[in-house]
């Protein structure tokens, strides 16, 4: 009896959240949330349930194409550098939203970084949020010559993309979990 | 030289490199995760083009999308061309963009400037 009622109350609460969930979607005019593993099964996915959602809002084919390439390449970035589970791994999951305010859509994601990765990650977002248009095509065609296939994997050429097709300047913040892993978390806006 | 047709996915583009039906084509989307292994026949493919080299191919490339890991690799396969044209053998690229797609075009005109080689940059 006393552990049907506990269940109950659990229950209960659980819907709670739920709803606060819902309100919060709902306020922040949130699209899509996936939180979890990444693969690219699950990029597929979320890729082709956000062409369709565009396309039956009649989102401008511009506007569209653009988020497809920066959700391409944010998912991928995520996907393609799962940090290896060594143990210290603090377990945290990657995150990936699709959210919508007046003026711009908004492109969320967040996953856990190895410290040591930071430093070149950070040097190329600032280097690319000081750029103009015409500079990042430069760094764009400039970093593509001179890549070699495992930068590719890396943010490398990826941010410089996003910085180009988002026309805006890229937001991001990294979080220290420990001494070895921090999170990386990154905004994209597109103009509507 | 063997002939490659391989059909379009969700995420990897429709690749048809037949010489003896003259069609050389790229199209679709082009976003796999390991580029370098979908990409693997084609660069194989041109490197027998380059010891056995046919005149006059016309390489159409017609994209919807493509990912900055296959942007790379186009540059390559655009340099491998070049390389071969500049050896002696004619031949010449075809970009295909969408008439509302200006990035595509866009993306178009940044090869063109890269590579040394006859470049058409033509609306479909």
């Amino acid at each position: 009896m006393e552990n049907a009622s506990k269940k109950l109350l659990a229950n209960q609460k659980s819907l709670t959240h739920i709803s606060e969930f819902h309100q919060l979607m709902d306020e922040k005019d949130i699209m899509l949330v996936y939180c979890g593993e990444f693969s690219q099964e699950l990029n597929k996915t979320l890729l082709a349930f956000t062409e369709r959602k565009f396309k039956s809002e009649n989102v401008e084919d511009n506007t569209r194409r653009k988020m497809f390439n920066i959700m391409v390449e944010m998912l991928q970035n995520i996907s393609k550098n799962k940090v290896e589970n060594t143990g210290e791994d603090p377990g945290i999951s990657s995150v990936f939203m699709l959210g919508n305010s007046s003026d711009d859509y908004v492109l969320i994601s967040s996953n856990m970084i190895r410290n040591d990765k930071i430093p070149p990650l950070k040097n190329r977002l600032d280097e690319v949020n000081s750029l103009d248009k015409e500079g990042l095509k430069q760094l764009y065609k400039d970093a593509r010559l001179n890549a070699t296939f495992s930068e590719t994997s890396g943010a490398g050429i990826g941010i410089i993309d996003i910085a180009r097709k988002s026309e805006q300047k890229l937001e991001y913040n990294f979080e220290e979990i420990n001494d070895t892993y921090s999170v990386f978390s990154l905004l994209i806006k597109v103009s509507k | 030289m063997k002939v490659i047709n391989i059909p379009a996915t969700e995420d990897t583009p429709k690749v048809v490199l037949d010489h003896e039906n003259k069609i050389f084509e790229i199209s679709g989307r082009s976003l796999p995760e390991d580029v370098v292994v979908f990409y693997q026949p084609v660069m194989e493919w041109l490197d027998n083009f380059e010891n056995t080299p046919i005149p006059n191919m016309e390489l159409a490339i017609k994209l919807e999308y493509f990912n900055t890991a296959s942007s790379k690799l186009i540059l390559d396969i655009l340099l491998k061309l070049e390389e071969i044209y500049q050896d002696g053998t004619p031949l010449k690229v075809i970009w295909y963009f969408l008439s509302s797609d200006t990035d595509m075009k866009e993306a178009g005109e940044e090869y063109s400037e890269i590579v040394g080689l006859p470049f058409e940059i033509t609306e479909y």
